[in-house]
């Protein structure tokens, strides 16, 4: 490719910046006295410590998994601080006018306005700032109409059944290594429940944000959505400049009982490490959701941050009639590396699952899609539809496709498309005899190629993610 | 406001591509109103010429000056040309998938006017004009939101590039064999668009291989291009000519 696609891919990391705030953070290193003390921090009842220890336990007779499409230095579990917490926990605000101004600032910085959110987009806002959530909205109108969103340590003293009737149910602790290192350590996350019949009022949405050095960062969510009810629920991130890498390992859990709906969208934007490929974050993520009768979850994903991006956010179809969807947008630049996907476990009658997957590459990065579509022995007329595209922006960048499909039933039907093509120069030229410039003219070809998925993102993000887009392709074009 | 009497002018241009030199001294001038058809022989660098004025990449002019507007043509970058009023009206417009017609046409249109320092339009009152810039191409509104030139025929790719033409408001417009593959009922609404949109202040430079085109859009002065340089210029009865007699007699006058 061209020079010009070369100096558009180049371009600053514009949410880099470090806030300085006063933490009390754990010296780096982990063993039961390091779970012991995470737990006590937040006054955990003991079956919560004692799933947090049995975790741990599992965790450590297991190996580090190798068979992802990505390739970084062994990671030193021990040299990672595993609780990091702003220092004004104890008196935790009430309302943003007892939020650290600094904090405050920080979100400014990135454009998320609270206030403004607040009052203009009707979103409620769960804003997790390292691992304790600081502030949280709209929750007395969530209360009204039933739904609990709430952190998931309050959880923890709140609605102990839930968790220890959930907590666990859809991944459990021994899943894989990431998710038996989270189910030991995670921090914090949210947790939501949405009663029988009930239609969550708002799309509910958590910023996360990394922001000590050398801090592992582990959240867990858990979303119940009981019979009939519906939730949509979107994530996403910015993470300031740094040097070291960072790990991140969280776990979501999705319940979708019988006719409930839940869509899940996130928006990604760790950072990705410089145009050398230093620093940035390792992102090793564990999302499933299971599926009972006649009910849907639906995960749409945006990933254009993270140095190491591991992720397969899946369905397991246990109820007749279910539906999973996976719509996804993965771009890498410079050094970065995806190996992101999906898992179908179909196992319903009449289950139905899509998968659409949008892979951009630019720079010197590794593009890879891994999908399972997994037709079990009980799925009578199942199908599946997989779509997978991959873009390529200059000639040093690399898109693969994994695809995964088994089928024990001979009437589920599994259909799979995969295409690459490239950004050419034709198609730049054109934008830029039309008067736009080479860094616009990328954006909008790269947007109209991920449409399909955009177009499934609640839509006061889908300008969002656009956006992201465009700033993440910042010097990459040719 | 642009007062100058010339449009562009041309002086001993030299252009390679991929090193090798294809306009060798080329001359011209066009002042506004006028309109310039470029005839010639294939591989004479006809359509060299229309890169080389908008800047594509991998046309690179190695000697010369190029004056558009009373500005130094060379040293503005495309997107800046396009936006002084330069429009390239493909020979093959390419496809780009998922991006509307629509979505192209306004960014395009709030970038020039951005340029000249003037609003950007309504959605409503942009909406509007697109929809008329279609008819008159005969294109159905449904071209506007589909992508570009995405599963467009041949034909409709060049009218969609007429459609983008008017409402870009050039000063030069550059057509690079517009006509070839169209049928005749398509050639004609080319004509139209490009004659409705004849003005004192805006020049033409049509660049074919066929006479036929310019029995619709009647050239001020024709130009026969060959081995990189102008041969031999006239008036409109030289197209005539040339469909009578090829290109045989003047090629030698080049070399």
């Amino acid at each position: 490719m061209s020079e010009q696609v070369e100096s558009l891919i180049r371009k600053e990391y514009s949410a880099g910046f470090h806030t300085n705030i006063e933490s009390e953070t754990l010296p780096p290193g982990l063993n039961e006295d390091v779970i012991r003390f995470i737990s006590a921090k937040k006054n955990e009842p003991q079956w919560m410590l004692d799933w947090r220890l049995k975790a741990f336990k599992i965790w450590q007779g297991m190996e580090e998994p190798q068979w992802a499409h990505v390739k970084y230095p062994k990671i030193d579990f021990q040299s990672i601080s595993y609780f990091s917490a702003p220092k004004s926990l104890a008196d935790r605000p009430k309302s943003l006018d007892e939020v650290d101004p600094d904090l405050i600032e920080t979100y400014n910085k990135l454009g998320i306005p609270l206030h403004e959110q607040e009052m203009l987009a009707g979103v409620a806002v769960d804003a997790v700032f390292d691992s304790v959530s600081v502030v949280t909205t709209f929750r007395g109108k969530l209360e009204e109409a039933g739904v609990i969103f709430c952190p998931i340590s309050e959880a923890v003293h709140k609605y102990p059944e839930l968790i220890k009737k959930y907590m666990g149910s859809v991944v459990p602790q021994r899943d894989n290594y990431y998710a038996a290192l989270n189910s030991a350590v995670f921090s914090d996350g949210s947790f939501v429940y949405i009663p029988k019949g009930v239609r969550c009022p708002m799309e509910l949405s958590t910023y996360f944000r990394i922001n000590e050095m050398n801090t592992g960062q582990f959240e867990r969510t858990l979303i119940i959505a009981e019979e009939g009810s519906h939730v949509s629920y979107l994530e996403g991130c910015t993470a300031p400049q740094r040097d070291e890498n960072q790990l991140h390992a969280a776990v979501v859990e999705l319940v979708a009982m019988d006719n409930a709906e839940i869509k899940y969208s996130t928006v990604q934007n760790w950072y990705p490490g410089d145009e050398q490929g230093k620093g940035g974050i390792y992102n090793f993520v564990t999302k499933r959701g299971i599926c009972h009768t006649r009910a849907k979850i639906s995960w749409t994903q945006v990933e254009t941050g993270s140095a190491v991006t591991w992720k397969y956010p899946s369905c397991i179809l246990k109820g007749d009639y279910s539906i999973g969807e996976f719509y996804s947008v993965a771009l890498t630049n410079n050094y970065q590396q995806a190996d992101t996907g999906t898992k179908m476990i179909h196992l319903g009658k009449h289950t139905k699952s899509t998968i659409i997957s949008k892979g951009i590459s630019a720079g010197k990065s590794q593009n890879a899609y891994r999908g399972l579509v997994r037709m079990g022995p009980t799925a009578e007329g199942a199908r599946n539809y997989t779509q997978c595209d991959s873009l390529l922006i200059g000639d040093r960048c690399g898109a693969h496709t994994f695809p995964y499909i088994e089928s024990a039933h001979p009437s589920a039907v599994v259909e799979h498309e995969a295409t690459t093509s490239k950004v050419s120069d034709d198609q730049l030229f054109l934008c830029q005899q039309r008067g736009l410039d080479a860094e616009k003219a990328v954006s909008m070809i790269v947007n109209g190629f991920c449409r399909e998925v955009f177009k499934q993102l609640p839509m006061e993000f889908a300008v969002e993610a656009g956006k992201l887009l465009e700033v993440s392709l910042e010097g990459s074009v040719g | 406001m642009f007062v100058s009497d010339t449009m562009l002018k041309i002086n001993d241009l030299c252009a390679k591509v991929e090193d090798k030199e294809i306009l060798r001294q080329l001359n011209l001038e066009v002042k506004p109103g006028e309109i310039h058809a470029i005839m010639g022989p294939n591989g004479a660098g006809k359509s060299t010429l229309g890169n080389v004025l908008s800047g594509r990449p991998g046309y690179e002019a190695t000697a010369g000056h190029i004056e558009f507007k009373g500005q130094n043509l060379l040293e503005m970058d495309p997107e800046i040309r396009a936006r002084e009023g330069l429009f390239l009206a493909f020979q093959y417009p390419v496809e780009i998938p998922g991006v509307s017609n629509m979505e192209l046409l306004k960014a395009s249109v709030d970038a020039r006017r951005a340029h000249a320092g003037l609003e950007e339009y309504s959605a409503i009152d942009f909406m509007k004009m697109a929809r008329e810039a279609c008819k008159a191409v005969n294109l159905d509104q449904s071209f506007l939101k589909r992508g570009v030139n995405e599963g467009f025929s041949g034909g409709e790719k060049k009218r969609n590039e007429i459609m983008q033409m008017m409402l870009l408001e050039p000063s030069l417009c550059i057509l690079d064999e517009t006509d070839s593959g169209l049928d005749i009922d398509a050639l004609q609404v080319v004509a139209n668009g490009v004659n409705a949109m004849r003005s004192a202040d805006r020049s033409f430079i049509v660049v074919t291989h066929y006479q036929r085109l310019l029995d619709y859009i009647v050239p001020d002065y024709v130009h026969v291009l060959a081995n990189g340089r102008i041969v031999k210029s006239g008036d409109k009865s030289l197209a005539l000519e040339l469909e009578a007699k090829g290109y045989s007699w003047l090629e030698n006058e080049a070399v």
